[in-house]
C-alpha cells in the first residue's frame, strides 16, 4: 500500500522515528517549561545534562556492571543531585537580576560539562545496547514496531502525562502553579518556596536525565548530543509558548512527527521545518500556542 | 498572657531607601487596630515588613510571644499570622476553591488554632461556594477580596493582617465586610487592618494608629475618637 507514491511501511517507521524525536523533545522541553515557570531561569545547560544523563547510563553498564533498569532509575537521580547543587551554589544568586544572566550562567555549565566528558571520552561517540528485555522488534501487521522505540515513546509519554497530573490536578501543583505566579506571596502563607525552587530545578534536570538514560541505546552517546538537540529543544518551547506545560508536550510530539513525516515527503527541509513552524507561529501568536499573552 | 503582635523600633528599607522609621505598636490578642494614614505613609510597608517581604529589616517583631525579624518569610505564617495583601493576590491559574485550599493549615503551636473548617467558611461567603469551579479571577472584586480574606482563615491564624480590604468595592460589599470583621472579632482573631476609608475602620477598630513618613504620630482609643477627630482630620486631610 502507498500513500502519496510512499510505502506505507516507509511512512510508519518515519512517523514512528518522529514520535521518538518528540518524546525527547517533549521531556526535555517540559524540565525546561516547568524551570523557567518557577526559576525565570532560561537553562541552556538542559541539553548537556541531557547528555551527562545518557554518560551516566553508559559508564554505569559498561564500566561498573549495573543493568540499563538501574541506571534508568540512578541516572535522573544523580544528574537531579547534579542539579540541586548548582542551585543552591549558583543559580539563586541570579533570581534577581534579568533573563540573560542566568543563560549565560548556564550556558558556561554546558561548554564546561561537555568540555569534561570530550576530554574523557572524545567526540567520537560510544554506543550502548538495548537491554535483552527489550531487544528484537514486534509485527504489528502494518508495521514492524522495534520494542525499545515503543518503549522510549510509551515511558516518556507517561511521565509527562504524569508530571502534567501532578502540576494541574494536586496540591502541590498548586503550589507551583501559585509560586510561578507570586513566590512572595505563597511564601507568606508559610510554604518554603526556596526550597520547593530547588527540588523543581532538581526535578526538571533529572527528567533532562531520564531522556539521556532512554536515547541512550538509540543514538550516539557523544558530548555534544546536547547541543544538537537543545535548539530544537528551545524552538518547541517557544512555539509551545514559554512556561506552558501541556504546551511543551503537545508541541514536542506534535514537531518530532512533523519532523518526521518531513523527512518522507521533503528530506531536505527535515532540518529545518522545526524552525519554519517557529517563525509562522511567531508571526501568528507571538506568545506561542499555548502561552498566554501578558 | 503574651501581646499578639508586639513591634519595636522597627525600620525597613526597600533597596536603599529607608520607609519604616521606627514603628512600635503593639496588639492584645483579640483586638481590632486599624493603621491610619495618607498614601506612601508606610502602612502598607508596616503589614509587609512583618511578613518580612520588605527588604532589610531591624528592631523586633514579637508574633505570640516569638522574635521574628532574623525568621525567613516561610516560618513567619507558622507563628500564626495569615496576610491579606492589598492588591489580594488570588491567584489565575487556580481554580477559587484551588485558592481558598492553597495557604497550608499552620503547625498548631502557640499562635495558631484549628481554622475554620470549609464548611464554616462557605456559610460565611456562600458565593465562594457557587463559584468554587470558576478561575479565582474570574470572580468580581468583591468575590476576590472575600476570597482573599476566607482562605487565611482555613489555616488556623489568629492574627489577621488585612491590607485595605474595603478599597474599590461597593459600598453593599463594604458592609458585608464590616459585619465579617464584627463576626471574626467576636470570634476572638486579632485584626491589624490598614485603612484609608476611615468611615470603615471607625465603628470595627479598638484602636488607631496614625502613621506619617514611615513613624507613629498619633495613638487614639475608639472611646477618644470623638474628641480627637479634630486632630484625625488634619493628619489625614479627609
Amino acid at each position: 500500500m502507498e500513500i502519496f507514491g510512499v510505502p506505507l511501511q516507509a511512512l510508519m517507521s518515519q512517523l514512528l522515528l518522529g514520535l521518538v524525536n518528540g518524546s525527547f523533545y517533549a521531556m526535555l522541553s517540559l524540565g525546561l517549561a516547568v524551570i523557567f515557570g518557577l526559576l525565570n531561569v532560561i537553562n541552556f545547560s538542559h541539553g548537556a545534562l541531557y547528555m551527562v544523563g545518557a554518560f551516566l547510563a553508559y559508564i554505569g553498564v559498561t564500566q561498573f556492571g549495573l543493568n540499563y533498569w538501574m541506571m534508568l532509575v540512578l541516572a535522573p537521580l544523580a544528574v537531579g543531585l547534579l542539579g540541586i547543587v548548582i542551585e543552591r551554589s549558583m543559580l539563586r544568586w541570579l533570581y534577581k537580576l534579568d533573563h540573560l544572566y542566568g543563560l549565560l550562567l548556564t550556558f558556561g555549565l554546558t561548554l564546561l560539562l561537555e568540555g569534561v566528558f570530550r576530554s574523557f571520552y572524545g567526540v567520537s561517540g560510544q554506543t550502548l545496547d538495548v537491554p535483552d528485555a527489550l531487544a528484537g522488534a514486534t509485527d504489528l501487521g502494518f508495521m514492524i514496531l522495534p520494542n525499545y522505540r515503543g518503549w522510549v515513546v510509551g515511558a516518556s509519554l507517561s511521565v509527562c502525562l504524569a508530571t502534567w497530573f501532578v502540576i494541574e490536578k494536586t496540591r502541590l501543583g498548586a503550589y507551583l502553579r501559585a509560586g510561578t505566579e507570586n513566590p512572595k506571596l505563597v511564601e507568606a502563607f508559610g510554604v518554603n518556596v526556596p526550597m520547593m525552587v530547588m527540588l523543581t530545578y532538581g526535578f526538571g534536570v533529572a527528567l533532562a536525565g531520564l531522556a539521556g538514560v532512554l536515547a541512550a541505546p538509540v543514538i550516539n552517546v557523544t558530548p555534544l548530543m546536547g547541543s544538537n538537540l537543545i535548539i530544537v529543544v528551545f524552538a518547541v518551547v517557544v512555539i509551545g509558548g514559554m512556561g506552558s506545560i501541556l504546551g511543551s508536550i503537545v508541541t514536542g510530539l506534535g514537531l518530532g512527527v512533523i519532523e518526521g513525516l518531513t523527512r518522507v515527503f521533503y528530506p531536505e527541509g527535515s532540518e529545518v521545518v522545526v524552525f519554519v513552524v517557529m517563525v509562522i507561529v511567531l508571526m501568528l501568536r507571538p506568545a506561542g500556542l499555548f502561552g498566554k499573552e501578558k | 498572657m503574651s501581646a499578639a503582635l508586639e513591634i519595636s523600633n522597627l525600620q525597613a528599607w526597600y533597596g536603599e531607601s529607608h520607609v519604616l522609621h521606627g514603628i512600635s505598636l503593639s496588639v492584645q490578642p483579640g483586638e481590632v487596630v486599624a493603621l491610619l494614614g495618607r498614601n506612601g505613609a508606610g502602612r502598607t510597608t508596616t503589614l509587609r515588613a512583618i511578613m518580612g517581604l520588605t527588604g532589610r529589616r531591624s528592631g523586633s517583631i514579637k508574633i505570640n510571644g516569638s522574635e521574628a525579624i532574623g525568621l525567613p518569610t516561610h516560618k513567619i505564617a507558622h507563628l500564626g499570622v495569615g496576610y491579606c495583601p492589598e492588591e489580594r493576590g488570588i491567584f489565575a491559574s487556580l481554580s477559587t476553591e484551588e485558592n481558598l485550599m492553597l495557604p497550608p493549615v499552620l503547625a498548631s503551636s502557640k499562635g495558631a488554632a484549628a481554622g475554620m473548617s470549609i464548611a464554616e467558611i462557605y456559610a460565611m461567603f456562600p458565593n465562594l461556594q457557587e463559584r468554587r469551579n470558576s478561575q479565582g479571577t474570574r470572580l468580581s472584586g468583591g468575590e476576590q477580596q472575600m476570597l482573599a480574606v476566607a482562605r487565611i482563615l482555613r489555616t488556623g491564624a489568629r492574627l489577621l493582617l488585612l491590607d485595605e480590604i474595603s478599597e474599590g468595592l461597593a459600598p453593599v460589599i463594604v458592609q458585608a465586610l464590616a459585619r465579617m470583621i464584627t463576626t471574626l472579632k467576636e470570634k476572638g482573631y486579632t485584626i491589624v487592618m490598614v485603612e484609608q476609608n476611615f468611615r470603615f475602620a471607625a465603628p470595627l477598630a479598638d484602636r488607631f494608629y496614625v502613621i506619617e513618613h514611615g513613624q507613629i504620630v498619633e495613638t487614639i482609643a475608639s472611646a477618644d475618637l470623638n474628641a480627637r477627630m479634630p486632630v484625625l482630620t488634619e493628619l489625614l486631610g479627609v
